[in-house]
């Protein structure tokens, strides 16, 4: 089976569907803005657009949030998106929000570093989500989703998520589409939290190679031993596998202990858009 | 009567709120009234939202004059026949989806859908009781049948209503939309349009669908709604994701023409079918038992 092929969205139903959801997911809660985390990657550069063409430029509030080791390419392209969008941009450096926090834990880790930082950007998203009155937009892809590769509370957090059943190779298809500079979609991805860091490098393989597996998967429910059978290494299949597996809780609402007839989570089911 | 003017109001629900939702009714009643229209559909739980969950037993009514709203609807439908869909509550507090036909202030037939589909992202079963009944009905244009969603993807329920006399199926729905593809439709408006279409050819009916818009917890409703003629070809089509009144006028002579040349009905051989279903159901019986 040719799975890239599978892959491919149309652009113009896609955009449309994910333009109204955005417009009418911000208006049925009586918003008329938005506001998100821009970091020149091709998600949140993604997310702008969408955002901007849902809402209009000038209701969209881009956070541009460096740090003192980001990269000089993520400014620069997130500036260009600002100013192609014409979407409002803030600039506020985060290095004086954490900095203080590192310097009391030397011993911290690349990890441990990196989510404090996707953590400081949510704190600073969700209080100019009341600053702006506007509700913040995510910028989390189905394939990082499904690989839990996010911080929870942090990048993964937003209001409303158009990106989330979008494979990584279906937002650049997307991105492409809809005017994303070249240079953004082409460059590798990368979270920018330390020096160096690639998704690509950390995960262990390409996004275009396990966005096949995890369609294969989950798309079209392929047993793990079929996605071997169709060509994928085994070895590959069972670390995609256990990935899926291990971070279910990302992808979860903390759970509640049950003790009552009737709890949240369990029983007590509204809809999120009860009443609009 | 050998015309009808049907109109199909692709509209966008208020989740939850019966009484908004009956003042779009109105509102759309009214709309229609000024295209005179003689049958105005509305999609599936057109009332309500789709989405209700644990809503359902708060939006319900019954399906009687003494309930406010049908009672408002009935009034409406004094010179315009009204197709709708709402939560039903019966006396013994089952809730079901129902569509109900309303026509010079009665209501001349409810169908509960048959089939509640839980699987995937549906969960139906969860929170409703399944119609068991499939019947056509005398409307003062011809007989119908009515099929919610779920229930025309199984095929023997349009071949039910058929052989109960429907010469006109009204199809209503909430159909989210999903499966990306380079095709510039998605997959689910591109398998409900072909299994209409389909009803409409093997049939020689009218086979009208009139699906709603809007989003609810992230799912798209389509819209899209057609109508297929007796020859299996589009009559008239509303734009996909946009509220819409679709009005046309249904030619119900091409309903004879049309089985002239091509005598479906005439030919098919219920009591073969039945015989055979028979058959079927001894021998699943006689396996079921070993």
């Amino acid at each position: 089976m040719d799975v890239a092929s599978k892959l491919m969205c149309n652009t113009d139903v896609t955009r449309r569907v994910l333009v109204g959801f955005v417009r009418r997911e911000l208006q049925r809660f009586g918003f008329r803005r938005a506001v998100l985390n821009l970091s020149g990657g091709v998600d949140s550069s993604l997310s702008c657009f969408l955002a901007a063409e849902a809402m209009g430029a000038d209701n969209v509030l881009s956070l541009l949030l460096p740090y003192r080791t980001s990269t000089a390419d993520s400014a620069e392209h997130a500036a260009q998106v600002v100013k192609i969008t014409g979407v409002h941009s803030k600039t506020l450096d985060i290095t004086p929000m954490v900095d203080p926090y590192f310097e009391q834990h030397p011993q911290i880790s690349d990890v441990r570093r990196g989510n404090v930082m996707a953590r400081m950007r949510m704190i600073v998203l969700y209080d100019h989500s009341v600053a702006w009155n506007g509700l913040p937009i995510g910028t989390s892809n189905k394939t990082e989703l499904l690989l839990g590769y996010g911080t929870l509370f942090g990048d993964m957090a937003s209001a409303i998520n158009p990106l989330g059943d979008l494979y990584k190779t279906q937002v650049r298809q997307m991105a492409r589409a809809m005017g994303v500079p070249e240079a953004i979609i082409q460059k590798p991805p990368s979270a920018d939290l330390w020096v160096g860091q690639t998704d690509e490098g950390e995960l262990g393989f390409t996004y275009a190679e396990v966005d096949k597996l995890l369609y294969l998967l989950v798309d079209e429910r392929y047993s793990p031993r079929e996605a071997v059978a169709a060509g994928f290494d085994a070895e590959f299949v069972a670390t995609v596998m256990r990935r899926v597996q291990a971070y279910q809780f990302k992808r979860m609402q903390p759970i509640v202990a049950k003790v009552s007839r009737r709890d949240v989570g369990h029983d007590f089911l509204y809809p999120r858009d009860w009443g609009t | 009567m050998a015309q009808l003017r049907i109109g199909l109001a692709q509209m966008n629900p208020v989740l939850g709120e019966v009484q908004r939702n009956l003042q779009l009714h109105l509102d759309l009643i009214s709309k229609a009234r000024e295209q005179d229209v003689q049958l105005l559909c509305f999609p599936e739980l057109s009332l309500t939202g789709y989405t209700l969950r644990d809503l359902v037993p708060d939006v319900a009514i019954t399906a009687h004059e003494s309930d406010p709203a049908m009672a408002e609807l009935l009034a409406a439908s004094q010179d315009m026949d009204l197709l709708f869909g709402f939560v039903e509550q019966d006396d013994r507090y089952r809730y079901f989806i129902s569509a109900a036909y309303l026509s010079k202030g009665q209501i001349v037939h409810v169908h509960r859908k048959v089939y509640l589909p839980t699987y995937g992202m549906f969960e139906e079963g969860r929170y409703w009781a399944a119609g068991h009944r499939l019947c056509a009905f005398d409307t003062q244009f011809c007989r119908m049948g009515i099929l919610i969603c779920e229930d025309f993807w199984h095929m023997s329920s349009a071949y039910a209503l058929w052989e109960d006399g429907a010469d006109v199926l009204l199809l209503v729905s909430a159909s989210p939309g999903r499966g990306l593809s380079p095709e510039a439709m998605l997959g689910s408006s591109r398998s409900v349009e072909l299994m209409n279409q389909m009803y409409a050819t093997f049939l020689t009916d009218f086979v009208v669908h009139c699906n709603r818009v809007g989003f609810e917890d992230g799912l798209n409703f389509w819209g899209g709604s057609t109508i297929f003629g007796p020859d299996g070809k589009l009559v008239a089509q509303a734009p996909y994701f946009e509220e819409s009144l679709l009005v046309t006028v249904l030619d119900l002579n091409a309903l004879r023409r049309v089985r002239v040349q091509l005598p479906l009905l005439r030919d098919e051989r219920l009591t073969l079918v039945y015989g055979e279903l028979r058959r079927i159901l001894r021998s699943m019986s006689g396996r079921q038992q070993e």
